[in-house]
Protein backbone atom coordinates (compact mmCIF):
# COMPACT_ATOMS: atom_id res chain seq x y z
CA UNK A 1 0.00 0.00 0.00
CA UNK A 2 1.76 2.89 -0.94
CA UNK A 3 -0.79 5.63 -1.00
CA UNK A 4 -0.62 8.29 2.17
CA UNK A 5 -3.86 8.09 4.72
CA UNK A 6 -4.68 11.90 3.63
CA UNK A 7 -5.06 9.92 -0.22
CA UNK A 8 -6.64 6.87 0.74
CA UNK A 9 -9.33 8.45 3.28
CA UNK A 10 -9.99 11.53 0.47
CA UNK A 11 -10.84 9.03 -1.84
CA UNK A 12 -13.19 7.42 0.57
CA UNK A 13 -14.83 9.91 1.88
CA UNK A 14 -15.08 11.11 -2.56
CA UNK A 15 -16.52 7.47 -3.57
CA UNK A 16 -13.42 7.17 -5.50
CA UNK A 17 -12.43 3.89 -4.00
CA UNK A 18 -13.90 1.43 -0.95
CA UNK A 19 -13.04 1.36 2.36
CA UNK A 20 -13.78 -2.75 2.09
CA UNK A 21 -11.17 -2.75 -1.17
CA UNK A 22 -8.61 -0.81 0.72
CA UNK A 23 -8.73 -3.49 3.72
CA UNK A 24 -8.62 -6.55 1.22
CA UNK A 25 -5.46 -4.70 -0.27
CA UNK A 26 -4.21 -4.29 3.01
CA UNK A 27 -4.69 -8.44 4.21
CA UNK A 28 -3.43 -8.93 1.11
CA UNK A 29 -0.28 -7.72 1.34
CA UNK A 30 -0.19 -9.16 5.09
CA UNK A 31 -1.25 -12.55 3.85
CA UNK A 32 1.80 -12.20 0.95
CA UNK A 33 4.89 -11.09 3.04
CA UNK A 34 4.33 -11.23 7.25
CA UNK A 35 5.59 -14.77 7.55
CA UNK A 36 8.09 -13.45 6.47
CA UNK A 37 8.74 -10.17 8.19
CA UNK A 38 6.22 -11.08 11.42
CA UNK A 39 4.80 -7.73 11.85
CA UNK A 40 1.47 -8.98 13.25
CA UNK A 41 1.17 -11.06 16.30
CA UNK A 42 -3.05 -10.78 15.37
CA UNK A 43 -4.45 -9.96 12.44
CA UNK A 44 -8.18 -9.27 12.51
CA UNK A 45 -9.17 -10.20 9.21
CA UNK A 46 -12.75 -10.22 9.95
CA UNK A 47 -13.21 -7.28 12.45
CA UNK A 48 -11.51 -5.37 9.78
CA UNK A 49 -13.67 -6.60 7.36
CA UNK A 50 -17.08 -5.83 8.94
CA UNK A 51 -15.36 -2.47 10.24
CA UNK A 52 -14.82 -1.58 6.14
CA UNK A 53 -18.35 -2.28 5.54
CA UNK A 54 -19.57 -0.18 8.11
CA UNK A 55 -17.62 2.28 6.70
CA UNK A 56 -18.50 2.04 3.51
CA UNK A 57 -22.40 1.79 4.14
CA UNK A 58 -22.30 5.11 6.01
CA UNK A 59 -20.67 6.61 2.55
CA UNK A 60 -23.47 4.77 1.17
CA UNK A 61 -26.15 6.71 3.20
CA UNK A 62 -24.31 10.32 2.68
CA UNK A 63 -22.92 10.30 6.31
CA UNK A 64 -18.83 11.10 6.87
CA UNK A 65 -17.16 8.49 8.28
CA UNK A 66 -14.87 11.07 9.17
CA UNK A 67 -11.02 12.43 8.34
CA UNK A 68 -9.49 9.06 8.68
CA UNK A 69 -12.38 7.22 6.64
CA UNK A 70 -11.25 3.41 5.77
CA UNK A 71 -7.85 4.27 6.59
CA UNK A 72 -6.06 0.97 7.70
CA UNK A 73 -4.17 0.82 10.94
CA UNK A 74 -1.45 -1.21 12.74
CA UNK A 75 -1.45 -1.25 16.53
CA UNK A 76 0.79 -2.20 18.78
CA UNK A 77 -0.19 -5.13 20.94
CA UNK A 78 0.19 -3.01 23.99
CA UNK A 79 -2.91 -1.31 23.09
CA UNK A 80 -5.99 -2.67 24.83
CA UNK A 81 -8.83 -3.72 22.35
CA UNK A 82 -11.79 -4.81 24.14
CA UNK A 83 -12.77 -8.42 23.34
CA UNK A 84 -8.86 -8.78 21.52
CA UNK A 85 -6.20 -10.97 22.92
CA UNK A 86 -3.54 -8.94 24.01
CA UNK A 87 0.12 -9.84 24.85
CA UNK A 88 2.43 -7.00 25.00
CA UNK A 89 4.77 -9.81 23.66
CA UNK A 90 4.71 -11.67 27.27
CA UNK A 91 3.47 -14.97 27.85
CA UNK A 92 2.26 -13.75 30.98
CA UNK A 93 -0.90 -12.38 29.45
CA UNK A 94 -1.39 -15.33 28.08
CA UNK A 95 -5.13 -15.87 26.49
CA UNK A 96 -6.25 -11.84 28.08
CA UNK A 97 -8.74 -10.02 26.49
CA UNK A 98 -8.57 -6.64 27.96
CA UNK A 99 -12.51 -5.24 29.05
CA UNK A 100 -11.63 -2.05 27.63
CA UNK A 101 -10.33 -0.08 24.30
CA UNK A 102 -7.78 2.55 24.66
CA UNK A 103 -9.19 5.65 24.40
CA UNK A 104 -6.85 6.57 21.30
CA UNK A 105 -8.39 3.74 19.46
CA UNK A 106 -11.78 4.81 20.45
CA UNK A 107 -11.18 8.52 18.62
CA UNK A 108 -9.53 6.78 15.22
CA UNK A 109 -12.22 4.73 15.00
CA UNK A 110 -14.91 7.24 15.71
CA UNK A 111 -12.62 9.39 12.89
CA UNK A 112 -13.13 6.04 10.39
CA UNK A 113 -10.06 4.26 10.56
CA UNK A 114 -10.03 1.02 10.63
CA UNK A 115 -7.87 -1.41 13.15
CA UNK A 116 -6.22 -4.19 10.96
CA UNK A 117 -4.33 -5.92 14.17
CA UNK A 118 -2.25 -6.16 16.94
CA UNK A 119 2.16 -5.69 16.19
CA UNK A 120 4.97 -7.02 17.46
CA UNK A 121 7.40 -5.39 20.49
CA UNK A 122 9.76 -5.95 22.58
CA UNK A 123 7.78 -7.78 25.80
CA UNK A 124 6.25 -5.18 27.68
CA UNK A 125 7.79 -2.60 25.11
CA UNK A 126 11.41 -3.60 26.89
CA UNK A 127 13.78 -3.06 23.75
CA UNK A 128 15.16 -2.03 20.99
CA UNK A 129 14.74 -4.34 18.59
CA UNK A 130 11.73 -6.66 19.21
CA UNK A 131 14.55 -10.06 20.16
CA UNK A 132 12.84 -9.76 23.08
CA UNK A 133 9.51 -9.91 22.26
CA UNK A 134 8.21 -14.18 23.73
CA UNK A 135 6.94 -14.82 20.00
CA UNK A 136 10.00 -14.09 18.13
CA UNK A 137 11.18 -11.10 16.39
CA UNK A 138 10.27 -9.17 13.48
CA UNK A 139 12.47 -8.27 10.52
CA UNK A 140 13.77 -5.46 8.30
CA UNK A 141 11.68 -4.66 5.18
CA UNK A 142 14.92 -3.25 4.05
CA UNK A 143 17.15 -6.06 4.49
CA UNK A 144 15.57 -8.94 6.62
CA UNK A 145 19.15 -9.63 8.37
CA UNK A 146 18.56 -6.35 10.15
CA UNK A 147 16.23 -5.83 12.94
CA UNK A 148 13.12 -3.45 12.58
CA UNK A 149 14.16 -1.38 15.76
CA UNK A 150 12.06 -1.44 19.04
CA UNK A 151 9.97 -1.83 21.09
CA UNK A 152 7.80 -0.94 18.17
CA UNK A 153 9.47 -2.83 15.90
CA UNK A 154 5.86 -4.57 14.43
CA UNK A 155 4.09 -1.57 14.25
CA UNK A 156 6.96 0.40 12.06
CA UNK A 157 7.44 -3.39 9.83
CA UNK A 158 3.92 -2.84 9.42
CA UNK A 159 4.26 0.58 7.37
CA UNK A 160 7.62 0.09 6.14
CA UNK A 161 6.47 -3.07 4.38
CA UNK A 162 3.19 -1.32 3.00
CA UNK A 163 0.88 -3.47 4.90
CA UNK A 164 -1.20 -0.29 6.13
CA UNK A 165 -0.17 3.46 6.09
CA UNK A 166 -0.07 4.54 9.10
CA UNK A 167 0.02 2.71 12.92
CA UNK A 168 0.52 3.59 16.56
CA UNK A 169 3.29 2.81 18.56
CA UNK A 170 4.71 4.02 21.93
CA UNK A 171 7.52 5.49 23.06
CA UNK A 172 9.33 5.39 26.69
CA UNK A 173 12.62 5.62 25.69
CA UNK A 174 12.69 5.97 21.97
CA UNK A 175 10.23 3.08 20.81
CA UNK A 176 8.68 5.05 18.33
CA UNK A 177 11.60 7.32 17.17
CA UNK A 178 14.42 4.44 16.67
CA UNK A 179 12.14 2.07 14.73
CA UNK A 180 11.00 4.95 12.49
CA UNK A 181 14.64 5.47 12.03
CA UNK A 182 15.73 1.61 11.19
CA UNK A 183 12.95 1.14 8.90
CA UNK A 184 12.92 4.65 6.88
CA UNK A 185 9.73 5.86 8.44
CA UNK A 186 8.57 9.24 10.27
CA UNK A 187 8.15 8.90 14.05
CA UNK A 188 6.29 11.21 16.41
CA UNK A 189 6.76 10.77 20.50
CA UNK A 190 3.99 13.43 21.38
CA UNK A 191 4.36 15.68 24.33
CA UNK A 192 3.99 13.89 27.67
CA UNK A 193 -0.07 13.91 27.95
CA UNK A 194 -1.35 15.41 24.74
CA UNK A 195 -2.34 11.63 23.99
CA UNK A 196 -4.08 9.78 26.21
CA UNK A 197 -2.47 6.62 28.26
CA UNK A 198 -5.93 5.09 29.01
CA UNK A 199 -5.54 1.41 27.48
CA UNK A 200 -2.28 1.50 27.38
CA UNK A 201 -0.04 -1.33 29.10
CA UNK A 202 1.89 0.87 31.92
CA UNK A 203 5.38 0.02 31.33
CA UNK A 204 7.17 3.52 33.16
CA UNK A 205 4.39 5.68 33.89
CA UNK A 206 5.84 8.80 33.77
CA UNK A 207 7.78 8.58 30.34
CA UNK A 208 5.19 6.32 28.41
CA UNK A 209 3.61 8.32 25.41
CA UNK A 210 1.56 6.90 22.61
CA UNK A 211 2.71 7.80 18.68
CA UNK A 212 2.36 7.49 15.34
CA UNK A 213 4.63 6.01 12.67
CA UNK A 214 3.75 7.11 8.63
CA UNK A 215 5.46 7.37 5.99
CA UNK A 216 4.85 11.23 5.74
CA UNK A 217 4.69 13.75 7.98
CA UNK A 218 1.64 15.19 7.00
CA UNK A 219 0.04 11.62 7.55
CA UNK A 220 1.89 11.59 10.76
CA UNK A 221 0.09 15.45 11.63
CA UNK A 222 -3.27 13.84 10.46
CA UNK A 223 -3.62 10.85 12.80
CA UNK A 224 -1.59 12.89 15.86
CA UNK A 225 -4.46 15.42 15.17
CA UNK A 226 -7.27 12.70 16.06
CA UNK A 227 -5.60 10.91 18.69
CA UNK A 228 -4.32 14.35 20.68
CA UNK A 229 -6.57 16.10 23.19
CA UNK A 230 -8.04 15.62 26.64
CA UNK A 231 -9.37 12.65 28.16
CA UNK A 232 -10.70 12.26 31.82
CA UNK A 233 -10.40 8.74 31.89
CA UNK A 234 -6.04 9.78 31.99
CA UNK A 235 -5.15 11.72 34.91
CA UNK A 236 -1.75 12.60 33.94
CA UNK A 237 -3.68 14.19 30.69
CA UNK A 238 -3.20 17.88 29.65
CA UNK A 239 -6.00 19.99 29.69
CA UNK A 240 -5.03 22.99 27.80
CA UNK A 241 -5.40 21.50 24.53
CA UNK A 242 -2.50 20.85 21.67
CA UNK A 243 -1.03 22.62 18.71
CA UNK A 244 -2.45 22.94 15.65
CA UNK A 245 -0.15 20.24 13.58
CA UNK A 246 -1.76 20.12 10.05
CA UNK A 247 -0.94 24.28 9.75
CA UNK A 248 2.46 23.71 11.12
CA UNK A 249 3.22 21.98 7.34
CA UNK A 250 3.35 24.62 5.10
CA UNK A 251 4.66 26.93 7.28
CA UNK A 252 7.97 27.19 6.63
CA UNK A 253 10.84 27.94 8.48
CA UNK A 254 12.00 31.00 8.15
CA UNK A 255 13.84 32.51 10.61
CA UNK A 256 13.71 29.55 12.56
CA UNK A 257 16.65 29.41 15.44
CA UNK A 258 17.99 25.49 14.95
CA UNK A 259 20.30 24.01 17.63
CA UNK A 260 22.78 21.66 15.89
CA UNK A 261 23.14 20.14 18.77
CA UNK A 262 26.59 17.98 19.62
CA UNK A 263 25.31 16.09 21.99
CA UNK A 264 23.06 15.04 19.68
CA UNK A 265 25.70 13.54 17.24
CA UNK A 266 28.71 12.62 19.02
CA UNK A 267 29.02 8.92 19.25
CA UNK A 268 27.10 8.39 16.01
CA UNK A 269 28.68 7.00 13.11
CA UNK A 270 30.07 9.00 10.46
CA UNK A 271 27.64 8.54 7.91
CA UNK A 272 24.64 9.73 10.46
CA UNK A 273 26.23 12.40 11.57
CA UNK A 274 27.24 13.42 7.77
CA UNK A 275 22.88 13.62 7.18
CA UNK A 276 22.19 15.84 9.91
CA UNK A 277 24.55 17.90 8.84
CA UNK A 278 23.47 18.11 5.32
CA UNK A 279 19.68 18.14 7.14
CA UNK A 280 20.81 21.10 8.36
CA UNK A 281 22.23 22.83 5.66
CA UNK A 282 18.61 22.17 4.19
CA UNK A 283 16.81 23.72 7.13
CA UNK A 284 19.92 26.86 6.53
CA UNK A 285 18.71 27.06 2.99
CA UNK A 286 15.13 27.30 3.97
CA UNK A 287 16.13 30.35 6.05
CA UNK A 288 16.86 28.94 8.94
CA UNK A 289 19.19 29.96 11.46
CA UNK A 290 21.47 27.02 12.20
CA UNK A 291 23.39 27.58 15.74
CA UNK A 292 25.65 25.23 17.16
CA UNK A 293 25.01 23.96 20.95
CA UNK A 294 26.31 21.92 23.32
CA UNK A 295 24.20 20.13 25.96
CA UNK A 296 26.69 17.95 27.58
CA UNK A 297 24.12 16.98 30.26
CA UNK A 298 22.05 15.35 27.82
CA UNK A 299 25.09 12.50 28.12
CA UNK A 300 23.55 11.30 32.07
CA UNK A 301 20.15 10.64 30.51
CA UNK A 302 21.22 7.15 29.39
CA UNK A 303 21.68 6.33 32.92
CA UNK A 304 19.28 8.05 34.78
CA UNK A 305 16.85 6.72 32.28
CA UNK A 306 17.94 3.01 32.89
CA UNK A 307 17.27 3.52 36.91
CA UNK A 308 14.14 5.16 36.58
CA UNK A 309 12.30 3.19 33.96
CA UNK A 310 13.05 -0.07 35.66
CA UNK A 311 12.01 1.60 39.11
CA UNK A 312 8.22 2.40 38.16
CA UNK A 313 8.55 -0.95 35.92
CA UNK A 314 9.01 -3.16 38.69
CA UNK A 315 6.00 -1.45 40.54
CA UNK A 316 3.85 -1.34 37.62
CA UNK A 317 4.56 -5.28 36.71
CA UNK A 318 3.96 -6.46 40.54
CA UNK A 319 0.25 -6.44 39.45
CA UNK A 320 1.10 -9.76 37.40
CA UNK A 321 0.52 -12.02 39.93
CA UNK A 322 -1.18 -14.90 38.71
CA UNK A 323 -4.54 -13.74 40.34
CA UNK A 324 -6.98 -11.44 38.14
CA UNK A 325 -5.59 -12.30 34.57
CA UNK A 326 -3.15 -14.33 32.73
CA UNK A 327 -1.01 -16.94 33.08
CA UNK A 328 -1.34 -18.74 36.70
CA UNK A 329 1.55 -21.39 37.70
CA UNK A 330 -0.56 -23.30 40.61
CA UNK A 331 1.06 -23.94 43.62
CA UNK A 332 -0.20 -24.86 47.14
CA UNK A 333 0.07 -21.52 48.25
CA UNK A 334 -0.43 -18.33 46.93
CA UNK A 335 2.94 -16.66 47.73
CA UNK A 336 4.98 -19.76 45.97
CA UNK A 337 1.98 -19.42 42.77
CA UNK A 338 3.23 -15.55 42.50
CA UNK A 339 6.71 -16.79 41.62
CA UNK A 340 6.17 -19.56 39.67
CA UNK A 341 3.92 -17.93 37.33
CA UNK A 342 5.96 -14.58 37.30
CA UNK A 343 8.78 -16.70 37.03
CA UNK A 344 7.48 -18.66 33.71
CA UNK A 345 5.75 -15.49 32.61
CA UNK A 346 8.22 -13.03 32.43
CA UNK A 347 11.51 -12.96 29.56
CA UNK A 348 14.92 -12.33 30.24
CA UNK A 349 14.86 -8.67 29.43
CA UNK A 350 11.49 -7.82 31.97
CA UNK A 351 13.56 -9.88 34.76
CA UNK A 352 16.49 -7.95 34.44
CA UNK A 353 14.92 -4.26 34.36
CA UNK A 354 12.20 -5.33 37.08
CA UNK A 355 15.34 -6.39 39.79
CA UNK A 356 17.53 -3.30 38.57
CA UNK A 357 13.90 -1.26 39.45
CA UNK A 358 13.36 -3.09 42.25
CA UNK A 359 17.21 -2.79 43.26
CA UNK A 360 17.33 0.86 42.40
CA UNK A 361 13.86 1.11 44.88
CA UNK A 362 15.18 -0.71 47.71
CA UNK A 363 16.04 0.88 51.02
CA UNK A 364 19.55 1.96 51.61
CA UNK A 365 20.06 1.96 47.93
CA UNK A 366 17.22 4.61 46.76
CA UNK A 367 18.75 7.83 47.81
CA UNK A 368 22.14 6.86 45.70
CA UNK A 369 20.30 5.53 42.76
CA UNK A 370 16.33 6.04 42.58
CA UNK A 371 16.52 9.69 44.16
CA UNK A 372 19.76 10.73 42.24
CA UNK A 373 18.15 9.85 38.89
CA UNK A 374 15.24 12.05 39.64
CA UNK A 375 17.53 14.79 40.52
CA UNK A 376 19.62 13.98 37.15
CA UNK A 377 16.54 14.07 35.45
CA UNK A 378 15.61 17.76 36.54
CA UNK A 379 19.06 18.47 35.81
CA UNK A 380 18.42 17.45 32.05
CA UNK A 381 15.34 19.19 31.63
CA UNK A 382 17.01 22.33 33.36
CA UNK A 383 19.60 21.90 30.32
CA UNK A 384 17.11 21.41 27.69
CA UNK A 385 14.81 24.69 28.99
CA UNK A 386 18.01 26.35 29.28
CA UNK A 387 19.10 25.56 25.09
CA UNK A 388 15.73 26.68 24.20
CA UNK A 389 15.86 30.39 25.47
CA UNK A 390 18.62 30.54 22.54
CA UNK A 391 17.29 28.34 20.22
CA UNK A 392 13.83 27.09 19.05
CA UNK A 393 14.41 23.27 18.42
CA UNK A 394 16.83 21.48 18.37
CA UNK A 395 18.60 19.10 15.62
CA UNK A 396 20.56 15.48 15.89
CA UNK A 397 20.54 12.17 15.14
CA UNK A 398 18.11 9.74 16.16
CA UNK A 399 20.08 6.82 16.59
CA UNK A 400 24.07 6.52 16.86
CA UNK A 401 23.93 3.57 13.90
CA UNK A 402 21.78 2.10 11.29
CA UNK A 403 19.58 -1.28 11.78
CA UNK A 404 22.55 -3.86 13.42
CA UNK A 405 22.25 -7.30 12.45
CA UNK A 406 20.44 -10.65 15.00
CA UNK A 407 22.19 -11.22 17.97
CA UNK A 408 24.69 -8.46 17.55
CA UNK A 409 23.22 -6.61 21.30
CA UNK A 410 21.74 -9.48 22.93
CA UNK A 411 24.54 -11.12 24.94
CA UNK A 412 25.22 -7.41 26.42
CA UNK A 413 22.01 -5.59 27.56
CA UNK A 414 24.47 -2.39 27.74
CA UNK A 415 25.25 -2.34 24.40
CA UNK A 416 21.52 -2.34 23.32
CA UNK A 417 20.85 0.27 25.86
CA UNK A 418 23.02 2.50 24.09
CA UNK A 419 21.23 2.44 20.89
CA UNK A 420 18.93 4.94 22.94
CA UNK A 421 21.30 7.34 23.93
CA UNK A 422 20.39 10.17 21.44
CA UNK A 423 16.16 9.39 22.46
CA UNK A 424 15.91 9.44 26.14
CA UNK A 425 16.73 12.96 27.21
CA UNK A 426 12.78 13.63 25.46
CA UNK A 427 11.20 11.18 27.79
CA UNK A 428 12.65 12.35 30.22
CA UNK A 429 11.63 16.23 30.37
CA UNK A 430 8.35 15.17 28.83
CA UNK A 431 9.18 17.24 25.70
CA UNK A 432 8.11 15.79 21.74
CA UNK A 433 10.71 14.91 19.12
CA UNK A 434 9.90 13.73 15.74
CA UNK A 435 12.21 11.06 13.01
CA UNK A 436 12.34 12.11 10.36
CA UNK A 437 14.26 9.42 6.93
CA UNK A 438 17.05 11.81 5.71
CA UNK A 439 18.86 9.71 3.35
CA UNK A 440 20.55 6.70 3.76
CA UNK A 441 24.06 4.94 4.93
CA UNK A 442 26.75 3.04 2.78
CA UNK A 443 24.12 -0.38 3.03
CA UNK A 444 21.53 0.98 1.96
CA UNK A 445 20.06 1.28 4.88
CA UNK A 446 17.54 4.56 5.95
CA UNK A 447 18.96 6.56 8.24
CA UNK A 448 16.34 9.41 10.41
CA UNK A 449 17.26 12.93 11.44
CA UNK A 450 15.51 14.01 14.94
CA UNK A 451 13.92 17.08 15.74
CA UNK A 452 13.16 18.03 19.34
CA UNK A 453 10.90 20.93 20.86
CA UNK A 454 9.97 22.32 23.87
CA UNK A 455 6.72 20.29 25.48
CA UNK A 456 3.50 21.60 23.87
CA UNK A 457 5.49 23.09 21.16
CA UNK A 458 4.87 20.01 18.99
CA UNK A 459 4.05 22.15 15.67
CA UNK A 460 7.26 23.22 15.48
CA UNK A 461 8.57 19.33 15.02
CA UNK A 462 6.16 19.63 11.90
CA UNK A 463 6.74 22.84 10.46
CA UNK A 464 10.63 21.46 9.93
CA UNK A 465 9.59 17.95 9.58
CA UNK A 466 8.16 19.04 6.64
CA UNK A 467 11.18 21.13 5.33
CA UNK A 468 12.96 18.28 5.63
CA UNK A 469 10.69 15.28 4.20
CA UNK A 470 11.03 17.87 0.82
CA UNK A 471 14.38 18.00 1.06
CA UNK A 472 15.64 15.03 1.99
CA UNK A 473 18.41 13.13 -0.76
CA UNK A 474 16.04 10.85 -3.14
CA UNK B 1 16.58 -8.85 45.17
CA UNK B 2 14.92 -11.60 42.94
CA UNK B 3 12.78 -12.72 45.85
CA UNK B 4 11.63 -9.10 46.82
CA UNK B 5 10.78 -9.09 43.06
CA UNK B 6 8.72 -12.37 42.64
CA UNK B 7 11.47 -14.16 40.43
CA UNK B 8 13.16 -17.66 40.78
CA UNK B 9 17.02 -17.94 39.55
CA UNK B 10 18.73 -20.59 38.70
CA UNK B 11 21.96 -20.53 39.69
CA UNK B 12 23.51 -20.11 36.00
CA UNK B 13 20.96 -16.96 35.84
CA UNK B 14 22.32 -15.30 38.82
CA UNK B 15 25.57 -15.67 37.48
CA UNK B 16 24.54 -13.78 34.20
CA UNK B 17 22.37 -11.33 35.83
CA UNK B 18 24.79 -10.53 38.43
CA UNK B 19 27.25 -9.35 36.05
CA UNK B 20 24.76 -7.81 33.87
CA UNK B 21 23.28 -5.89 36.50
CA UNK B 22 26.77 -4.98 37.52
CA UNK B 23 28.10 -3.70 34.25
CA UNK B 24 24.87 -1.21 34.26
CA UNK B 25 25.07 -0.27 37.46
CA UNK B 26 28.94 1.05 36.54
CA UNK B 27 27.51 3.16 33.79
CA UNK B 28 25.56 4.70 36.08
CA UNK B 29 28.25 5.62 38.62
CA UNK B 30 28.48 8.90 35.92
CA UNK B 31 25.41 10.52 37.84
CA UNK B 32 26.28 8.61 41.08
CA UNK B 33 29.13 11.17 41.86
CA UNK B 34 27.10 14.24 40.75
CA UNK B 35 26.39 16.86 43.28
CA UNK B 36 23.00 16.91 42.50
CA UNK B 37 22.38 18.74 46.51
CA UNK B 38 20.17 21.90 44.97
CA UNK B 39 17.81 19.99 42.86
CA UNK B 40 14.43 19.34 42.99
CA UNK B 41 14.04 15.63 42.70
CA UNK B 42 11.64 14.93 39.18
CA UNK B 43 9.04 12.22 39.50
CA UNK B 44 7.03 13.55 36.11
CA UNK B 45 7.17 15.84 33.18
CA UNK B 46 5.10 18.05 34.72
CA UNK B 47 3.71 19.52 38.07
CA UNK B 48 0.57 17.78 38.18
CA UNK B 49 -2.06 18.02 41.25
CA UNK B 50 -4.58 15.54 42.26
CA UNK B 51 -7.36 15.15 39.33
CA UNK B 52 -10.78 15.13 40.32
CA UNK B 53 -14.87 14.30 38.58
CA UNK B 54 -17.69 15.02 39.63
CA UNK B 55 -19.19 13.05 41.76
CA UNK B 56 -21.72 11.16 39.56
CA UNK B 57 -22.23 7.89 38.78
CA UNK B 58 -20.63 6.66 35.55
CA UNK B 59 -20.66 3.66 33.72
CA UNK B 60 -18.03 0.94 34.92
CA UNK B 61 -16.80 -2.11 33.73
CA UNK B 62 -18.37 -5.30 33.04
CA UNK B 63 -17.70 -7.08 36.03
CA UNK B 64 -18.40 -10.62 34.96
CA UNK B 65 -17.11 -9.70 32.22
CA UNK B 66 -13.42 -8.86 34.29
CA UNK B 67 -13.99 -11.98 35.83
CA UNK B 68 -13.82 -14.02 32.88
CA UNK B 69 -10.53 -13.03 32.75
CA UNK B 70 -9.30 -14.55 36.10
CA UNK B 71 -7.66 -18.35 35.91
CA UNK B 72 -9.82 -18.99 38.63
CA UNK B 73 -13.29 -17.88 40.53
CA UNK B 74 -15.57 -18.59 43.03
CA UNK B 75 -18.77 -16.82 43.85
CA UNK B 76 -18.14 -13.27 41.69
CA UNK B 77 -14.57 -13.61 43.65
CA UNK B 78 -10.70 -14.50 42.30
CA UNK B 79 -9.86 -17.37 43.95
CA UNK B 80 -6.40 -18.20 44.86
CA UNK B 81 -4.28 -21.23 47.06
CA UNK B 82 -3.66 -21.10 50.78
CA UNK B 83 -2.63 -17.67 52.46
CA UNK B 84 -1.67 -18.74 55.41
CA UNK B 85 0.68 -21.25 56.35
CA UNK B 86 -1.17 -23.65 57.64
CA UNK B 87 -3.76 -25.81 55.79
CA UNK B 88 -7.18 -25.76 56.91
Amino acid sequence: MTESASKIASDVRSGARTAASTVKESLDAIAARDAELHAFLYVDDLGARAAAIVVDAAIEAGRDPGPLAGVPLALKDNLCVRGVATTCGSKILNGWKPPYTATVIERLVAAGAIPIGKTNLDEFAMGSSTENSAFGPSRNPHDTSKVPGGSSGGSAVAVAAGYVPVSLGSDTGGSIRQPAAFCGLVGYKPTYGHVSRYGLVAFSSSLDQIGPFANTVGDAALISTVICGHDPADSTSLRDGYPDLMGALERGVAGLRVGLCSDLLDGADDEIVAQVRAAAQVLEAAGAEIIDIAIPELRLGLSAYYLLAPAEASSNLARYDGVRFGLRVERDDVAAMNVATRTAGFGAEVKRRIMLGTYALSAGYYDAYYGQAQKTRRLITNALDNAYASVDVLLGATTPTTAFGFGDKVADPMSMYLSDLFTIPTNLAGHPAISVPFGVGATGMPIGVQILAPGRKDDLLFQVGAVLEKGAPA
Amino acid sequence: MAGLARLELSPEEVETYTAQLGSILAHADDIAGLDLGGLEPMAHPFDIENVFRPDTVTPSLERDELLSQAPDVERNRFKVGRILGEAP
